[in-house]
């Protein structure tokens, strides 16, 4: 028999459904593969005891007949997700210890549809950053070497980067991450997964510890695209707790999935061929093409005329919206509480949230607050606006000529821990291909593509129409039937 | 418009933020850096357009007028509220003393 660790979510169900192994087994294979990975830094808090209690309910349900959706399998929940009674900080000193008396919305509905929990996944803290290097308990490491014979330690991609990472490494088969510029495609291309952002709206925020509230977005991440499918069918649905959820069914997007793409069209937007791009990046992008061509797809050049603008005016909401949703963080309701000896209410304040934030929290913070502060309010904040309602234009211009576009996830491979830190505009700039479809609330995934001259996975991303995240799964499938990626991450941890 | 180590003070007061001479000192090359690179949405033409409210189209739903609609955000949790609360006394929120 497979490994059990080796399965995918879509395995996992069907044999334990079958009766090849039970849930305990399956439990306790990933709960020695989370122990054994603590090199890899990927979890802030274990929960195998959660994912036992879960796999012998699944094991009791199959004997009883009365098997849920996904009875048997156990995931990764990244640390973002408010989780009862189960420790949930996003990374942050600010919430160590902060213990949830509710369940968030998205992973309520996973343990109804019968999954279990290995543990909380380590990201960026409060979901900020691109290569998880600002969480406050430690970096994640990819699972991920170069081939040119050096160690150094690569980042997972950010934010989601212990679920990325946790994948990868078959720590568990599957996770949720949430997107809010790029926090789900950017770390699955950067490790070899499979990840994709809803629309917004589709999945409820309620319950997760909100960054920017426009843009943020749970999804799944897992293996392959069936996995993806069958994970985001049981995260998503309408919420009214949610004011922002969209009141619409849930498609059953396993069964519909096709990788047939005749009658389809695919554009291919010119502004995302960057100068000066790694070219096995542009061989990628290339190699997709021809993939798509092959199911059946026409190809078509399109125009997204203000894509260069997507990440100023991203860096403008997101910081913006940020610094007001995380005015919460006061130091009297719950959390970090620092109150020097003698001070005041407002001292307090202060001492509690220089303590509690970390650097690129504090920065965005501080970019929000300026940019949303009187006499500058309409020269950022109202003018980002603006040009976000241009580059929603731009794709509904775009979506009169293709059924889905086509572009790299990421514009560099994984790169080293630390080889970014220096300079956030650096960071920033990794997200280029991602933020465009966030601001614009699109549907889009990325897939594992092509492996670089280094011998490090690249993605290529599918963005969709709004409400079709079918189209979007579907060219994802046609990509992955045929870039036949396999390659793995061999273990050294 | 670059900001000076006078403004950033300013903008951490705002953010209650407490930040250290050095560290304002830091933040403004930091801060001048972003801000210098956004202002390039400036020449952007947006003469006519609308900005961004909602960006999948949605309405806002009102709720029925009923207490306790749904039992996880209605009323009667005071424990579970104060639970995480880091010095809650007589089943309120406690703060230091506010009144001189």
């Amino acid at each position: 028999m497979t490994e059990l660790t080796n399965l995918t979510v879509a395995e996992i169900r069907d044999g334990h459904r079958a009766g090849d192994f039970s849930a305990v087994e399956v439990a306790e294979a990933f709960n020695a593969n989370v122990a054994g990975a603590k090199a890899l830094n990927a979890f802030i808090v274990e929960t195998p005891e959660h994912a036992i209690a879960a796999a012998k309910a699944a094991d009791a349900d199959r004997a009883a007949g009365t098997l849920k959706p996904l009875s048997g399998v156990p995931i990764g929940m990244k640390d973002l997700f408010a989780t009862n009674g189960v420790q949930t900080t996003a990374a942050s000193h600010m919430l160590e210890g902060f213990v949830p008396r509710y369940e968030s919305t998205v992973s309520a509905k996973l343990w109804d549809a019968g999954c279990g929990m290995l543990g909380k996944l380590n990201l960026d803290q409060f979901a900020m950053g691109s290569s998880n290097e600002t969480s406050y308990f430690g970096n994640v490491i990819s699972p991920w070497k170069r081939k040119d014979g050096g160690n150094a330690a690569l980042a997972p991609g950010g934010s989601s980067g212990g679920s990325s990472s946790a994948i990868a490494a078959r720590l568990c088969p599957a996770a949720t991450g949430t997107d809010t510029g790029g926090s789900i495609r950017q770390p699955a291309a950067f490790t070899g997964i499979s990840g994709i952002k809803p629309t917004y709206g589709r999945c409820s925020r309620w319950g997760i510890v909100a960054f920017a509230s426009s843009l943020d977005q749970a999804g799944p991440m897992a293996r392959d695209v069936k996995d993806c499918a069958i994970m985001l069918e049981n995260m998503a649905g309408f919420d009214p707790k949610d004011a922002t959820s969209l009141d619409l069914p849930v498609p059953n997007w396993e069964a519909a999935l096709s990788s047939d793409l005749k009658g389809k069209t695919v554009g291919i937007p010119k502004e995302y061929r960057l100068e000066g791009i790694d070219p096995d990046i542009d061989a990628m992008w290339d190699a997709g093409i021809a993939m798509l061509k092959d199911a059946g797809a026409d190809v078509v050049e399109i125009s997204l005329p203000h894509t260069k603008y997507a990440l100023p005016a991203y860096y403008i909401i997101a910081p913006a919206e940020a610094s007001s949703n995380l005015a919460r963080y006061d130091g009297v309701r719950y959390g970090l509480r620092d109150l020097p000896q003698g001070a005041g209410l407002q001292d307090m304040y202060a001492a509690t949230r220089a303590d509690g934030f970390g650097p690129e929290v504090k920065r965005r913070i501080m970019i929000g607050t300026y940019v949303l502060s009187a006499g500058f309010y309409d020269a950022y904040y109202t003018q980002a606006q603006k040009v976000r309602t241009l580059i929603a234009r731009d794709f509904e211009q775009a979506f009169g000529m293709c059924d889905v576009i086509l572009a790299p996830t990421a514009p560099s491979a994984a790169f080293g821990l630390g080889e970014k830190m220096a300079d956030p505009l650096a960071m920033y700039l990794n997200d280029v291909f991602a933020v465009p479809a966030s601001l614009a609330g699109l549907p889009a995934m990325s897939v594992p593509a092509a492996l670089n001259r280094e011998g490090l996975p690249l993605g290529l991303q599918i963005i969709g129409k709004a409400f079709d995240e079918q189209g979007v799964l579907n060219a994802g499938l046609a990509i992955e039937e045929r870039a036949g990626f396999t390659a793995r991450a061999e273990k050294w941890w | 418009m670059a900001i000076d180590q006078a403004t950033v003070r300013k903008i951490a007061s705002l953010a209650r933020i407490a930040i250290s001479d050095a560290e304002a000192a830091a933040m403004e090359g930091e801060l001048n850096g972003i801000l210098g690179w956004v202002e390039q949405l400036g020449e952007v033409d947006v003469t006519g357009v609308e900005p961004m409210t909602a960006v999948i189209p949605n309405t806002l739903r009102l709720r029925d007028d009923v207490v306790d609609a749904d039992p996880l955000t209605g009323g009667g949790r005071r424990d579970d509220v104060l639970a995480n609360a880091p010095a809650p006394q007589h089943g309120f929120f406690g703060v230091p003393k506010v009144i001189e």
